[in-house]
């Protein structure tokens, strides 16, 4: 099955300037991808326009085999996608616990109690001090608390922008292996990153952007490393 | 110095304070002063008083409830007024704040559009009611000693309770449950609120419900206590603006502690320097939390 799909989409913050310009992909359910390319290649942007928060300006996004084209982030929330952005990800002005509060509100009492209890249970680091304001965790935190957060709603999709940004090397492989956890546990992750290596230790798919379009598609084992060289200094951007 | 400025600035202090919650909350969620909240105030005020001209047929309900000046009767037409004024601002923001943050337009053309808005408002008011003071009753009160120095009507001594259970009602809605956990995710950060499956739209009426709501206690006990004017509301504009600033813009306790010091120090200087002055405290206040502290005595230090 199909979690995601992606038809000939163009998106961008200004109708006559795309940066994503004319991407098709598809994702399968419990497939990890990662979505690869140098600076300025549309890599956010196009994981943004499918989360809702850059208009889409042409082309279809399908999540599930529902058309969910120009759908607010919130809905898309609610019909189970969960993204991560790259920076501001958490509410700093918020405890940790009620960071997982605001995204399980719509549950019931119990069930809500019972779900941030796992969730604590998975990031024990986040259940040591759930009354810490999230404005006070380190970067590693941040981003285990912005992943726990969206793995709360029990997301068929989940989204991650630049994971490994501004982190040291040991919380890289912090994360990584987090997000591995969660892979295993049959959720579809898409990954967005610049970290190379640490994304294809993760992923079994890789899709390479240039320039707003996609350069190459395909498994991890088949992108060598001159090959994605090529593909990320070719075009004459940086790598 | 008169002790009795202690009650008076209360008095004041607890109406400004009401008012800059509505503003300091629109202001947290929506990014731009708005200046139609001083309309809401006295729309609020005649809302009442035009409910309860509509009342004053109705047998009983006029009687004064124990020692109080006024009866039932305005009781129920508060409820009705705060509900026309909560109507009242989800209008106005549908047809023209709403469509401003559609279009993306900047902080200061909403703060245009809610000057012209409350140019509208207040002519409307005018027109409608007329520029002559109005009273939800006219029967007189003897304040009552409360202390050494002090004496406040009934009526007074309601107006500061209801606020205190208002505010402290309010603080525990926004501190203690997900519509408040909702609206101080959007005040920090919108997009990522919606990310997380908060529906922004839906807090930002809420809020707007909240402040007109505010706004229309407000108006009917400043109408209480003084008189209705159509320039009630924009009268006090300076004052809720200085208390929301003194309290940190998008902090609840502080728009009333705010609110409280501007009514206080206005009370005090009436007695040492004048009341020609009285208006020139908020101002003063204004500059100097501003040249001191702008994100107010408490709000979120800046960083």
């Amino acid at each position: 099955m199909t979690a995601l799909a992606l038809s000939g989409l163009q998106a961008g913050y200004a109708p006559d300037l795309p940066i994503v310009k004319g991407v098709d992909l598809s994702v399968a359910a419990g497939e990890t991808v990662a979505i690869l390319g140098p600076n300025g290649a549309g890599k956010s942007t196009l994981v943004k326009a499918v989360a809702g928060l850059v208009p889409v300006l042409a082309g279809r996004v399908r999540i599930d085999g529902l058309d969910v084209t120009g759908a607010p982030s919130y809905r898309l929330c609610r019909m189970g996608l969960g993204f991560v952005p790259q920076t501001e990800n958490v509410f700093t002005r918020l405890t940790i616990r009620e960071n997982l509060e605001v995204a399980s509100d719509r549950l019931t009492r119990s069930d809500r109690a019972a779900r941030i209890g796992e969730t604590f249970a998975m990031f024990p680091d986040l259940g040591a001090r759930p009354n810490r304001l999230a404005g006070a965790l380190s970067g590693g935190q941040r981003q285990m608390l912005a992943a726990a957060r969206a793995l709360l709603a029990r997301p068929s999709l989940l989204i991650l922008d630049e994971p490994s940004a501004g982190l040291s090397p040991k919380l890289v492989a912090e994360v990584f292996a987090t997000l591995r956890r969660i892979a295993d546990t049959g959720v579809t992750l898409l990954v967005v990153e610049q970290n190379v290596r640490a994304a294809l230790t993760l992923a079994s798919r890789a899709v390479v952007l240039v320039d707003g379009r996609v350069a190459h598609d395909g498994p991890v084992a088949a992108l060598d490393r001159d090959r994605l060289g090529r593909l990320f200094l070719g075009h004459g951007a940086a790598a | 110095m008169n002790p009795q400025g202690l009650v008076d600035g209360l008095i004041a202090g607890s109406a400004i304070g009401l008012g800059a919650i509505g503003l300091t909350l629109t202001y947290s969620i929506l990014r731009f002063a708005n200046f139609t909240h001083g309309d809401f105030i006295a729309w609020g005020a005649y809302f009442t008083l035009a409910l309860l001209g509509g009342l004053a047929g109705l047998p009983g309900l006029a009687a004064p409830l124990g020692p109080f000046s006024f009866g039932a009767s305005l009781v129920l037409a508060f409820a009705g007024g705060a509900l026309l004024t909560v109507a009242l601002a989800l209008v106005l923001d549908r047809i023209l704040f709403s469509r401003l943050r559609r279009r993306g337009a900047d902080a200061i053309i909403l703060v245009m559009a809610s000057f012209g808005a409350s140019i509208a408002l207040r002519a409307a008011l005018e027109f409608i009611f007329s520029s002559r003071p109005a009273y939800f009753t006219r029967t007189l009160q003897m304040a009552q000693p409360i202390g050494p120095g002090l004496r406040a009507t009934p009526d007074q001594m309601l107006a500061l309770g209801l606020t205190a259970l208002a505010v402290l009602g309010l603080h525990l809605l926004i501190a203690r449950t997900a519509a408040g956990r909702a609206m101080r995710a959007v005040a920090e950060n919108p997009a990522l609120a919606g990310i997380y499956g908060v529906d922004v739209a839906r807090v930002v009426r809420t809020v707007w419900a909240i402040g007109a709501a505010m706004a229309a206690l407000a108006g009917v006990t400043s109408g209480l206590l003084v008189q209705i004017r159509p320039t009630m509301g924009f009268d006090l504009l300076l004052p809720l603006f200085a208390a929301a600033i003194l309290g940190g813009i998008g902090s609840v306790p502080g728009a009333m502690i705010g609110g409280l010091v501007i009514g206080l120090s206005e009370a005090f200087a009436v007695q040492i320097v004048g009341a020609e002055w009285r208006a020139a405290v908020s101002f003063a206040v204004l500059v100097l939390v501003l040249a001191v502290r702008p994100s107010g005595r408490f709000g979120p230090r800046a960083r």
